[in-house]
Parts: structure tokens; C-alpha cells; sequence
């Protein structure tokens, strides 16, 4: 797997969001919604963040496709750094990479039939003609498992799983090498999200594609992916391959969060570790280790310093003080 | 009567004028609660889990109706059995909140951003009780603090806006627990919450469990709350009870394709990569439910039996029904 | 209701619906003390027809040689009190029918519907006309007139908001813990409706002042030479080129009030909104 070539490298990523206030709408703050995130991603892989609300995995997910500039950090895709794009090469370059949504109720125009939510990105960018555009769009409906004889029909006629299958062919229907996956399922009742997730994998097969999957659904996590990083107050606080990480959590963080997964069956005996207090604002970080005010392991050291990411085995990364040599 | 609760033949109708028959949202639903169980509800989105709890409640919103023949008896505190089928609305307020309570899915929207925490409690309190505001404000106060929330004084004068959903969320189960209710109905409580903080608020409702006599409904699409915290199990499917038993025979002694289907498709999650194993087509929806078994054309093991005729709930075992013709004896033969 | 106190007091905090308050204040003062601060009586004629201002009648004269300083003072009495007497009744009546209409639904909801519908179908001025021919001439018919007219938008502006509200789980909620149904509409729903309401309000009001001055250019309103902001306008419309005048001092005082009492049913909303509380 590691031998794969990166696809993308994002390298100390930051984001953050003015907050304004007063009369005159100066700016009075920021949130801090990603504050140093780096990560590869290479090809044919599946790169999941994983986090709960608030935590900046989806602003990560936007800012590596440039849908949100980024306050620092670089991205290189395809040993291409994005940030150095104008708009007009940007814009050509967003049909290698694309953003599938959570919500499939909104993120479908409702007044445009299938055939059109399809041909939008096929005009947008390829000069097609209406054989050819014919052609992908029998491709992709096939691909994705959309009925043809649906294409005349709008969003609304469709249940929930059948409208994420369409927001996935409008997404693929450009061939892209990469897709943001942003909490794909979550809005999904579960024997429909099996279905997508089986789609989703399959198509990765099929187009040789690379996911970065957003998600706080730790098990659908660990389905799809084959690293993950968990996310924590706009950082990374582990990072590595997933059975690595789900078998052998190593940062607090890690643990507590996956103790809190509900167990699967009711005679299984499950140890929890207990996490007080909520997450706090991201407008208003701790200093030092921003998880350190609900750490049970808390140290001096965790209120001044902010951990660096180690490598404690390899490709396992972990950003903890308990690691100090 | 036995029971704190009993269901019976309830359907919940969608009228459609005067010439077209109502729409069955549920139908033929029987459930027997007992004192102090934790009775869960499972099911996917619009199986009629949420209406047939509302129904309960007698909060069932326009245009919705409770069918004819339907019954649901309830026992108050006072042992005596009550119809809440066409109970008046006066009556009906002296059973809510104080008989029975509810919490609700979204806990940033399940209270009223015009009033701060204390009014809110205060008002659970003020229409079932006849304490003074004093009194009032000492029992709110030691509500939250056995909700486990911190600086209860200062947070009983913020508004909901001050507050995170965890904390919200403990604030519905004050006002849903501060009269003692019978029972509880918990419709989602946590799937809007991140997962530690999910953890946080079923620990919680499993700790004062043991300090309350209330029986809990669970309403939930997660088997993963189900088997946290529930004793007894309802699955729903297309406004029907396909399957009822205790927590263990649900999750060990599966009997509907369905239910089967369910946990398949969330056990096989986590085998890093393998194909899931996933229940064909889609949930079939109100109006449209056909006249034989409502799962047969998303069954693995459908006969043609299946596709005439809808199989009765039937105890296949002491305690444990189950709406399938694989269950019921001669049914498969004859096919 | 609750916390009214409270209210005038954070409204008093907010600079801009001071401004509105002092301002509808003054407006009403010089409503009340007409003959005190009005130089001249307003039927009388003290120049020249049409004359321009000047310092002795600052507004300039009307085609009867009037001050229009002096009618614009004594219009003030009849516009705002139509407007408010007549708004008055309209949003209270279209309240009531409103939140009943939206919370009970049902047939009760259609019967009461279909009856503003059918209010509404007429032309308001016509409908106005109608009911104070029922109801007689005069100041008062009039203003009950324009309150009827306006009942089925309030109606459905409430209505609209109650459905609405009603889906909200809060609102369920406050069910759900038992409380009775006159409490919900009061406590928990009545807020969300505030916001369309007041800005219903404030158009109604200008609404209202010039329905008078139509109905009173058609006979019916206040009767000639008594002056209201409306009557003036609908008046002046034939010497709008030669006497601007005429036309531009009654417009800005309707403008300034419409104004004022717009501006204060904003700051009105945010503040009963606790979320823009910091």
C-alpha cells in the first residue's frame, strides 16, 4: 500500500473564520476550524477523517478542494500546489477532484430533472457532443445504479439512498481521480447506507479513485477506510492505518472516543472511559494540547505545550505528551 | 390490569377526504409495556415508530388520527386504567408531563429559546404541582444537579442558546423526570448528539433508572442504543410489529428476515472492506404497502405465500412474536 | 405579559427605537396640543390661495388660502388615530381568528378561512365603502370600516406563522409536559408570530392612513373642511404642480410616522429575541 504514489499532501493546513462583531462588522475574532492539519493521501486509497461536530473535518475536507482558501499550509495535488492556482486553472482543475455532500434532500436542485444534474458538470467541463454526453451519462447511470428510464424525473421523486446515488454519479460523471466524501451516509436509514457504502467502494475499484471520507460514524470508519486520523479541535491527534488504530488507540482521545461506541450486542461486557465536560470552542481553543482540560492523563506540560505528532510505530502517528521521551 | 401500558389493534390514520379511504400509517400495532421496563422501539425512518409514540402521548399532529377500534389503556398512579383513545384535551394535560413525559430527538430545538432554563422546568412544574416559586426553583436545582449538570444555579438562569446539546439534553431529562412520571418516552435522544456525548446521556438515563420507577420506551434506528439499554424489543417495519422479544433473543435468536437483515448489515460493518451485507430495494412507503407480508419483495426467503397473504404476529416461543410464515407452523410446508 | 417591563426597558437601551419612541411621542404630542402649537385655525384662510412658504405660514398655503402648517398639526388627530384605532382593530381581531385558525385546523380552520377569503375578495376600498354605509358616516364608522378591511391579512399572517410554529419540537414539547393549550399560544408560540406581526402592523398603519384619505375624497371619511394627512393629499393631487407644497408637507409627516413606527417594531423583535442578547 505505502509504495502507492501520493496523490494529495496537505501539509500544516490552516483555516480560520473571522468572527464579526459590533457595528461596523470588524472582525473580533477567529475560529479556529483547522489549525494544523498534515496529511497524504495517495492513490486508490481511502483517507478518513474522522471526528465529532465541530472538530473541522468537513472544513478540512472543503479547504483541500479550495472551496474554502486556506489561512496557511500548503496543498499539493498531484505535485501541483492548489493555492498557487488562479481561478480559471482552479476551476479546470475541480473536475479531477469532487465533493460528494451529506444532505442528498438539498444538495439537489429540485428543479432540474436527473438528465440535467447530470449533464451540468459535463458542460462545465467538456465540449461534448450530444452522442457523447449521451454516452457518459448511460455510463455513469449504470455505474452508480440509477434506472435510465428515471433520467426524466426530478430529485423529489426519488427516497434518500436513490437521491445519493445521484449526487455520486453527478460527482463522477467528470472521471475525477479524487472525491471529498463528506458524511455520506449519515443522513441514510442503515440498511440503505449499506447499499452506498457497498457503491462507493465498488466504484473506487472500478475508477481507481482516492476518498478522503468525512464521517463520525466510527464503524463506517473503519469499514471503508484503510488510514484514518482523528480529529480533534481542528488537529490531528492520531493518525495510521485503521486496524492499527481502531485495535491499538494510543492517544486519550482516541480511546475515550472509541469506548463510547455502542456495543453491538447486549451480553458484551464493555469497559468506557469516561469523558467529561464538552468539546470546547473552537473560537476560543486551550492552550497547549487542546484536549488537555478532559484528559484523565493531563500533565504539566499538556497546558503549555502543544504536543508534536510522533511516529510510534510505523505510519502510526500519535500527537500526545504521554509519548515524551 | 398487568400492564403500565397496553396497545392495543392502534392504527393511525392519514385521512384523504371524503372519498378516497384514509392512508394506514400503522396498523394492527399491540404492545404491552410493563412497570419499570425499558421497552425498546427499532426501526427505520417512517416504519411508524415516532407517530404510534406520539399517539401515546395523544399529540398525534394534523391531519393524523388514531384509527377506529384502536386502544391504548393506561395505568395512572393511582391504579386506576385510563383510555387515552379520545380522552378529553383537559385530561390529557393532567396525564402529560406529569404521568407520562417525553424527551426529544433534537435537544437545540426541543426548548423554547425565548425562556431561560428555570422557567422552562417551572412550567413542567407549575401546571402538575402547587408549589411556590421558591419551592419550585430548590426542585428544578436539584433536578439538574442529579442530571449531572455542573454549576446548576448560574446554567438554571442561562437561555438555550448558552448551552451545548449534551447539556440540553440533560435539561429535557430534568423536565421530563421532574414529576415522577409512569413512563418516558425517548424519541432519538441521542442520535443528534456526538458519540461521547451519546455515551455521557445513555450512562445517565441507565443511572437514574435505578432512583426512578419509570418505564422507558426507547425510540431509536440505532441497535446499538437498543442493546445499551433496552430490556424488551419492538422492530417496526412499514407501520407493523414484525418482531418482539427480549434484548438478548433480538440480538441471538433473530427470527424475521428482516431484524436478521438489520443486525447483518451493522455487524458486517467493520471488516475492513469486505462488501456489506445490505438488505435489497428500499423501504416501501405509507400507502403503497402491499396486501401479503410488507418485507416480502426485499426478503431473501420470500414464498409465494408471502406475496398473498400478511403473516399474523404469532408467539413462537414464551415471550418472543414474530410476523413471518417461515414461523408459523405449516405455513412452509404447504408452500 | 410576562416580562413586559423588561421589554420597555431593553427597548430603551436600543438607541435607535429611543429615536422612534421619543419621536412617535412628539407626533402624538402635537396631535393632543393641536390648538396650542398650530399657529392658525386650520379652516381658516389667512393669504393668498396656493401661496409659497413663507415666514408666516412655513408649509405655504393650500387652494383655499389655508395654512398648511396649521392642518397638517390638526391632521395629525384624524391619521393617527384612524390608523391607529383602525390597525388596532384589525390586528387584534386578526390575531385571535389567526392563532385560532392555525392551532385548531381542521374545519375550524376552513370555516374561518373561507370567510376571510371572502373579506378578502373584495377591493378594500369597496369592502370599506360597504361597511360604513351599514355603520353611517363619520370619523368612527370609518375606522371601524378600515379595522374590518384589514382583519383577514392579519389572519393570514398569523395563521401562517402558528402552522408553522406548531411544527416546531419546542412547541411539542411544551405539550408534551402538559401544558394547556392557551398557555401554549401564549407562552410559546405567540413570540414567533411577533415578527411578521409588527411588520404587518406597520404596513398597515400607512395602509390605513391612506384609505381614510380615499374614503374621505369619496364623502365618507372625515367631512371637509376638518383636515387629515390623507384628505390633504387626495386635495392637493389636482395643484401638484403649482402648489408642491401642498403635496410634500403631509407626504413627510405620513413618511416620518410610517417610519418611526417601523423602525420600533423592528427593534421590537430583536428584542424579544433573547439569541441577539449578548
Amino acid at each position: 500500500m505505502s509504495e502507492q504514489k501520493v496523490l494529495f499532501d496537505v501539509q500544516h493546513l490552516q483555516t480560520y473564520f473571522p468572527i464579526l462583531g459590533g457595528v461596523v462588522r470588524k472582525t473580533v475574532g477567529y475560529v479556529h476550524a483547522v489549525e494544523d492539519v498534515s496529511f497524504q493521501i495517495r492513490e486508490k486509497e481511502t483517507f478518513s477523517l474522522v471526528g465529532e461536530s465541530g472538530c473541522g473535518k468537513s472544513t478540512t475536507g472543503r479547504t483541500i478542494l479550495r472551496l474554502i482558501e486556506p489561512t496557511k499550509g500548503k496543498i499539493i495535488f498531484d505535485g501541483q500546489d492548489l493555492c498557487q492556482l488562479d481561478k480559471e486553472s482552479m476551476r479546470k482543475m475541480r473536475r479531477n477532484m469532487q465533493l460528494v455532500f451529506q444532505d442528498p434532500y438539498s444538495s439537489l436542485n429540485p428543479r432540474m430533472t436527473v438528465r440535467k444534474l447530470l449533464e451540468e458538470p459535463l458542460d462545465t467541463h467538456f465540449k461534448l457532443t450530444p452522442a457523447e454526453k449521451e454516452e457518459q451519462i448511460k455510463w455513469i447511470t449504470e455505474a452508480v445504479g440509477i434506472n435510465p428510464e428515471h433520467l426524466e424525473r426530478y430529485p423529489h421523486q426519488f427516497s434518500g439512498g436513490q437521491r445519493q446515488r445521484i449526487s455520486i454519479a453527478r460527482a463522477l460523471i467528470t472521471k475525477p481521480k479524487f472525491v471529498v466524501a463528506d458524511e455520506p451516509v449519515s443522513a441514510l436509514d442503515v440498511s440503505i447506507q449499506a447499499q452506498i457504502l457497498n457503491l462507493l467502494m465498488d466504484l473506487q475499484k472500478n475508477m481507481e479513485l482516492s476518498y478522503l471520507f468525512i464521517s463520525h460514524d466510527l464503524n463506517v470508519v473503519r469499514h471503508i477506510s484503510n488510514r484514518v486520523g482523528v480529529m480533534y479541535l481542528g488537529r490531528i491527534v492520531e493518525m495510521g492505518n485503521t486496524e492499527d488504530v481502531y485495535q491499538n488507540p494510543m492517544h486519550p482521545y482516541t480511546q475515550a472516543l472509541l469506548s463510547a461506541i455502542p456495543k453491538r450486542d447486549p451480553l458484551e461486557e464493555k469497559k468506557r472511559i469516561r469523558l467529561e465536560g464538552d468539546v470546547p470552542s473552537p473560537a476560543n481553543p486551550p492552550k497547549g494540547c487542546a484536549f488537555h482540560d478532559r484528559c484523565v492523563h493531563c500533565m504539566g506540560i499538556c497546558s503549555e505545550q502543544v504536543p508534536e505528532a510522533r511516529e510510534l510505530e510505523p505510519g502510526h502517528f500519535v500527537a500526545c505528551h504521554l509519548f515524551d521521551k | 390490569m398487568d400492564h403500565l401500558l397496553e396497545i392495543r389493534n392502534l392504527s393511525i390514520d392519514l385521512p384523504r377526504g371524503k372519498k378516497l379511504p384514509p392512508i394506514k400509517l400503522v396498523e394492527g400495532i399491540d404492545l404491552d409495556i410493563n412497570k419499570k421496563q425499558n421497552f425498546g422501539v427499532v426501526g427505520e425512518s417512517g416504519c411508524g415508530k415516532s407517530i404510534t409514540c406520539n399517539a401515546i402521548m395523544g399529540l398525534l399532529s394534523y391531519p393524523l388520527k388514531v384509527g377506529k377500534g384502536s386502544s391504548i389503556r393506561f395505568q395512572n398512579s393511582n391504579g386506576k386504567e385510563q383510555e387515552i383513545v379520545g380522552m378529553a384535551p383537559q385530561e390529557l394535560c393532567k396525564i402529560r408531563g406529569n404521568e407520562i413525559s417525553m424527551i426529544f430527538q433534537e435537544p437545540m430545538t426541543a426548548l423554547d429559546p425565548m425562556y431561560t432554563i428555570e422557567q422552562q422546568i417551572n412550567e413542567a412544574l407549575s401546571f402538575h404541582t402547587n408549589l411556590t416559586k421558591a419551592e419550585m426553583h430548590d426542585a428544578s436545582l436539584e433536578m439538574l444537579k442529579k442530571v449531572k449538570i455542573p454549576r446548576a444555579e448560574e446554567i438554571l438562569r442561562d437561555y438555550p442558546h448558552h448551552l451545548s446539546g449534551g447539556m440540553l439534553q440533560r435539561v429535557m431529562i430534568a423536565i421530563a423526570l421532574i414529576n415522577n412520571p409512569r413512563l418516558l418516552i425517548a424519541d432519538e435522544p441521542t442520535t443528534a448528539l456526538d458519540v461521547t456525548i451519546q455515551a455521557q446521556i445513555l450512562d445517565l438515563m441507565n443511572e437514574l433508572r435505578e432512583s426512578y420507577d419509570t418505564s422507558v420506551i426507547m425510540i431509536t434506528h440505532d441497535l446499538g442504543v437498543i442493546a445499551e439499554t433496552c430490556e424488551h424489543v419492538a422492530v417496526f417495519y412499514a407501520g407493523q410489529v414484525v418482531e418482539e422479544a427480549s434484548v438478548v433473543d433480538i440480538f441471538h435468536h433473530t427470527a424475521h428476515p428482516y431484524t436478521e437483515g438489520l443486525l447483518r448489515s451493522v455487524t458486517s460493518l467493520g471488516n475492513a472492506k469486505k462488501e456489506l451485507y445490505t438488505i435489497k430495494g428500499m423501504v416501501p412507503s405509507a400507502g403503497n404497502f402491499s396486501t401479503g407480508c410488507r418485507f416480502a419483495d426485499r426478503c431473501d426467503r420470500c414464498m409465494d405465500k408471502c406475496k398473498t397473504e400478511c403473516p399474523p404476529l404469532v408467539e413462537i416461543e414464551t415471550g418472543h412474536k414474530c410476523r413471518c410464515w417461515l414461523h408459523i407452523d405449516g405455513a412452509v410446508e404447504e408452500a | 405579559m410576562r416580562r413586559f417591563g423588561q421589554t420597555i426597558k431593553d427597548l430603551w437601551r436600543d438607541p435607535m427605537a429611543r429615536v422612534c419612541i421619543v419621536g412617535i411621542f412628539l407626533i402624538i404630542l402635537t396631535a393632543v396640543l393641536a390648538p396650542v402649537i398650530a399657529p392658525y385655525q386650520p379652516d381658516h384662510m389667512i393669504a393668498a390661495p396656493k401661496s409659497a412658504p413663507a415666514k408666516d405660514y412655513l408649509f405655504g398655503t393650500d387652494n383655499y388660502g389655508r395654512d398648511v402648517f396649521s392642518r397638517v398639526i390638526y391632521g395629525a388627530r384624524v391619521s393617527l388615530w384612524v390608523g391607529l384605532i383602525a390597525v388596532g382593530i384589525g390586528a387584534g381581531a386578526g390575531y385571535v381568528v389567526g392563532m385560532i385558525a392555525g392551532y385548531f385546523e381542521g374545519w375550524t380552520d376552513t370555516v374561518i378561512m373561507r370567510i376571510m377569503d371572502i373579506l378578502f375578495a373584495f377591493p378594500s376600498i369597496l369592502l370599506a365603502i360597504l361597511i360604513s354605509t351599514v355603520l353611517g358616516r363619520g370619523l368612527g364608522a370609518t375606522m371601524v370600516a378600515i379595522g374590518i378591511v384589514n382583519i383577514p391579512v392579519f389572519a393570514r399572517t398569523v395563521r401562517a406563522s402558528v402552522i408553522a410554529a406548531k411544527g416546531l419540537e419546542y412547541v411539542k414539547n411544551a405539550q408534551s409536559v402538559g401544558v394547556k393549550t392557551v398557555y401554549v399560544l401564549i407562552r410559546h408560540i405567540s413570540p414567533n408570530v411577533i415578527a411578521p406581526f409588527t411588520v404587518q402592523s406597520t404596513l398597515a398603519l400607512s395602509g390605513a392612513i391612506l384609505t381614510e384619505a380615499a374614503m374621505s375624497f369619496l364623502g365618507l371619511g372625515i367631512q371637509p373642511p376638518d383636515p387629515s394627512w390623507g384628505s390633504m393629499l387626495s386635495e392637493a393631487r389636482a395643484f401638484m404642480e403649482q402648489a408642491p407644497w401642498m403635496v410634500i408637507f403631509p407626504t413627510i409627516f405620513i413618511v416620518i410616522t410610517i417610519l418611526l413606527f417601523n423602525v420600533l417594531g423592528d427593534s421590537l423583535r430583536d428584542v424579544l429575541d433573547p439569541k441577539l442578547k449578548l
